[in-house]
């Protein structure tokens, strides 16, 4: 039991509405029944109806994984970042802290860190994701390349990730705009400090072709309006 | 006696709405069996599997061979399961009782229905048939809505019978009699992957038809421009090609100014107009009228965001119209829904692959529940209760004398009118709960408490039911089978998965028990609902909205039929039991039983007609004593009155309680900062809410979503101004004024978010 290499999860914030959908379905889950281990958060409610769904990205070299004195945290061979094993983990928080994604997440009460794991009840045995699953925007997708590839012919997937100096690579994938080039690569840290338009909120992806110029529609449309 | 019987409170803290735990069950429990059936929500009607266990639902599992969502679902959706089981679901009758714990005392089922026939029996006898009314649903199976309405006219013989897609659907319905002589979508939604360009207007489509928006922006992936016309930016106009931020109640000046500037560059499809339409001389007569500058004037929107919709709309080769109560919820809700389909016939993109039109209905069977005669002014199959040819038919399937049926009666809200002035005496009401919904709602719980006798039909005691003499227990969706009609006049399959719970019954046998008990049981002795729908077959058999080629078998082996779907070739008459319905409307070369082939549309001569779509000043507009504009509708999380959903805990937690959302320069205008109570104020009355601060609503405007009762039903607030073709409330606009409230209201202390 394993997840199909050629299976992949892909990540749009741009096209997240807000609905909870996943998290909600996420709480079903028989493994963490009634916890929801998917974050969606308004990016600046004030400001923008955005909304960005984070899973675990499920890193090649996990953050959290490195950190834990326990050794509770297991990449599979698959990519997949399991969940703590509760034998060993001893709820110190680290994993909570380092994590670059802000994923993992203490449970006090049962004293145990908690994460997604890619539904790995379902993923392993040929089903998607419960999130992926039901999401009606398909701002979380999950299937092949070429799915994907055929669906979204604007975008494309990278799954790189520059923090300060750290460089990550995750089995994840987000979709950035498509540009001519070689793959881009998210700046997340550079991001921090955009502020969003009540339209658009813009991914700061860095390699050729991708000036942070303004496009139609970032303007304040109620301007005009007096009241 | 329809008062409440003792306070609110009291009557709460027995019946609810109390929350439901976040999930049900333990891990270690095994579903029996998966049913396949649909959401029990929205018009969407996602496919969705029922986990069932011990006749109990403990879960959902996505159904990914529904076409239309292919597993997708929203929060409502994946949360739906935990309305069963639930401590507030009424498993017995009850009788109003003021000495009761919670004002209401159970009592054996036989003996509720047999007082239910006494007194409406009483009533009828002593001020006529018709001094009882009847409120119907359309979240009701169409089985249920036919019976329902067979019910009125047959056995209650009263013509005062109305249901509460006079909330919903009357607008765009009205105006797709006029324009086309046939009230559907006109295309699948998989028609709209793959064109040029999509208007949406009046349309929060992210969170009132969620699986909708994948649609959209699939079209937009393969190079669809989206237009998006709301006074707030909502999650599709985030990312739109072009928004439209119009004033509330001026849709239809802004289409008249689009449809001139049309007209002037030359993009409008002459030769389909020639030879398709009639009126179009007269729309452009009066959209001469709606120069630039005014209609940029009147409807808020800058003049070069007009002419880049007409450019946009005007030359597409391809493109999909919505609309939904944005643009319908208003006094002017025809000719507001007239006015989109003016700018799609000018454009001549109907009936063909990839172009379409259509309302977004919102209500689980808010299609099929308009089409077979709980309407007041309509018989099944999309008949008119007025048109002595269809009296006779559908008298001669219902076995009666066509003398005998009623004739027009009454929309919802005149029907409550009629209670005020005591011209109505009795109610018996299913599937509506007016004293949240309809507007000035004030007024409807005064009229609610003249009632001399009333029955509500209900699963859990709704802020309506409250009021009755009578409440039978009735059934939640997954207690029941039948057909509903979605949004894109699917007709489809709910799938039945657990019993009724205690004495509570199925909603059609509890309606022909009261007709049984009233004495006058003739037509109402149904076993099964297959049964109620093989008549409802015959019953609209020739009518528009004709049924009669549909069975169960071809639901289920199809993944629903698209109607009209016909038993026999209405050209021949030959029987064609393959018949697989109609999934795109007005195709060329199609033949209807109204054109005869002499056309696509659903008029003797074939052709689809243009209406003067006139702009008209909202009633109760904004003026100097209320300078803001009040607009309402509906967050993700929450469906309708909030009945069910706000007794579905985790969906409660998402969206607790209702707020009032403004722009933050209005806010700054008034002094009011984010999560402040804010008190908002119109003719009718006034509520307090917390205010949330955001700039993506216009700074002139301000929102509060509609699912409460009491004291934070902004239905409290709202004008029962109706549009005077269809009777639609004019939801979405009134003037109002808004004030930093003192302090907390007195609620704060004593309601729960969910009451």
């Amino acid at each position: 039991m394993s997840v199909p290499a050629h299976l992949e999860f892909f990540v749009d914030p741009g096209r997240c509405i807000g609905c909870q959908a996943c998290v909600q379905a996420c709480s079903e889950c028989d493994t963490h029944r009634g916890d929801s281990m998917i974050h969606l958060e308004y990016v600046d409610r004030a400001r923008s109806v955005q909304t960005v769904p984070v899973v675990c990205m499920h890193c090649d070299r996990p953050t959290c994984a490195e950190v834990c004195p326990a050794d509770a945290i297991k990449r599979t061979a698959d990519g997949v970042v399991q969940s703590a094993r509760k034998p060993r983990c001893i709820a110190c928080g680290n994993c909570v802290m380092a994590c670059p994604f802000g994923v993992p997440e203490l449970k006090l009460d049962r004293q145990i860190m908690m994460k997604c794991d890619m539904c790995y009840d379902r993923t392993s045995v040929g089903k998607k994701p419960m999130c992926a699953t039901v999401c009606p925007s398909q701002a979380l997708f999950f299937g092949t390349r070429e799915q994907m590839h055929a669906l979204r012919p604007q975008s494309m997937p990278t799954n790189e990730f520059q923090f300060g100096a750290q460089t990550i690579r995750t089995r994840v994938n987000v979709m950035v705009p498509r540009r001519a080039g070689t793959a881009p690569l998210v700046d997340v840290t550079a991001a921090m400090n955009a502020e969003p338009t009540p339209r658009t909120v813009r991914l700061r992806v860095v390699g050729p072709g991708t000036s942070g110029a303004p496009v139609a529609g970032d303007g304040d449309p109620f301007a005009a309006v007096e009241i | 006696m329809a008062t409440l019987p003792v306070d609110e409170l009291h009557i709460t803290k027995v019946f609810g709405p109390h929350l439901s735990a976040s999930v049900r069950g333990s891990t270690l429990d095994e579903p029996e069996r998966l049913v396949k059936t649909h959401c029990c929500f929205c018009g969407q009607q996602c496919g969705i599997q029922l986990k069932v266990r011990q006749n109990e639902v403990i879960g959902f599992e996505p159904r990914e061979d529904f076409p239309f969502n292919r597993g997708m679902l929203c929060p409502k959706g994946v949360k739906r399961y935990l309305q069963g089981s639930h401590q507030d679901r009424l498993t017995r009758a009850f009788r109003r009782d003021p000495s009761a714990d919670g004002g209401f005392s159970p009592l054996p089922y036989d003996e509720a229905i047999a007082v239910v026939g006494r007194e409406i029996g009483r009533l009828q006898e002593k001020y006529g048939n018709a001094a009882v009314g009847v409120l119907g649903g359309a979240s009701l199976t169409t089985e249920k809505t036919y019976l329902l309405g067979k019910f009125a006219r047959t056995c209650l013989k009263t013509p005062f019978i109305d249901y509460n897609g006079r909330l919903c659907m009357v607008s765009a319905g009205a105006a797709n009699k006029k324009a086309f002589g046939i009230d559907r979508t006109t295309s699948p939604w998989s028609d709209m992957v793959g064109t040029d360009v999509i208007w949406v207007a009046g349309s929060n489509v992210a969170e009132c038809s969620p699986i909708t928006t994948n649609y959209i922006w699939q079209a937009r992936e393969f190079g669809a421009r989206v237009i998006v016309q709301d006074p707030r930016i909502t999650p599709v106009a985030r990312t739109c090609d072009l928004y439209l931020p119009v004033r509330p109640g001026r849709d239809a000046a802004l289409f008249a100014g689009v449809l001139a500037i049309m007209i002037d560059e030359g993009w409008i499809d002459r030769d389909f107009i020639d030879r398709h339409t009639v009126g179009f001389e007269q729309v452009a007569e009066y959209c001469r009228e709606w120069p630039l500058a005014r209609t940029a004037e009147l409807t808020g929107v800058p003049p070069r965001s007009i002419e880049r919709a007409a450019e946009l709309w005007g030359t597409a080769k391809s493109s999909f119209f919505f609309h939904a109560r944005g643009i319908e919820h208003h006094s002017n809700g025809v000719q507001n829904s007239l006015g989109t389909i003016n700018l799609v016939l000018a454009s001549g993109r109907i009936g063909k692959p990839k172009s379409g039109y259509g309302t977004i209905v919102g209500q689980a069977n808010g299609q099929g529940g308009r089409e077979h005669g709980q309407k007041c002014d309509q018989l099944p199959g999309w008949r008119d209760i007025s048109n002595p040819e269809h009296r006779k038919y559908v008298a001669s399937v219902w076995g009666v004398d066509e003398k005998d049926l009623p004739g027009p009666g009454v929309d919802a809200y005149e029907l409550f009118r009629k209670i005020d002035r005591g011209e109505i005496k009795g109610l018996i009401a299913i599937c509506f709960n007016p004293k949240v919904s309809l507007p000035d709602n004030q007024f409807v719980t005064r009229a609610l408490e003249k009632l001399e006798f009333f029955v509500a039909i209900d699963f859990f005691l709704s802020d309506t039911a409250r009021h009755a003499d009578i409440v039978l227990p009735g059934s939640l969706q997954e207690e029941d089978e039948g057909t509903v009609t979605q949004v894109e006049g699917r007709v489809i399959k709910i799938n039945k998965a657990v019993d009724c719970p205690g004495e509570a019954r199925q909603d059609w046998r509890i309606i022909q028990d009261v007709a049984r008990a009233l004495g006058r049981p003739k037509g109402f002795t149904f076993e099964a609902p297959r049964e109620i729908f093989e008549e409802l077959r015959r019953a609209s058999k020739g009518g528009v909205a004709d049924y009669s080629g549909i069975t169960y078998e071809k639901i289920e082996r199809q993944n629903g039929v698209f109607w009209p779907c016909y038993d026999a070739d209405p050209r021949t008459g030959e029987p064609t039991p393959d018949h697989a319905g109609t999934p795109r409307l007005f195709e060329p070369g199609s033949y209807n039983p109204v054109a005869k082939g002499s056309g696509p549309f659903y008029f003797p001569d074939g052709k689809a007609r243009f209406n003067v779509a006139e702009y008209r000043p909202a009633v109760d507009d904004v003026s100097d004593d209320y300078p803001l504009f009040l607009t309402t509708g509906r967050v993700v999380s929450q469906f309708l009155s909030g009945t069910q959903t706000r007794r579905i805990g985790p969906l409660v937690k998402q969206y607790p309680e209702p707020r009032l959302e403004m722009h933050p320069r209005l806010a700054e205008k008034l002094g009011i900062a984010d999560g402040e109570w804010a008190t908002c104020e119109t003719r009718r009355g006034a509520i307090t809410v917390r205010a949330m601060v955001v700039t993506t609503i216009r700074p002139d405007t301000v929102f509060v979503p509609y699912h409460w009762g009491g004291e934070k039903s902004v239905n409290r607030l709202t004008v029962a101004a109706q549009d005077p073709i269809s009777k639609i409330p004019q939801y979405k606009v009134c003037g109002c004024r808004v004030r930093r409230a003192d302090g907390p209201p007195e609620y704060a202390a004593v309601l729960e978010p969910q009451q």
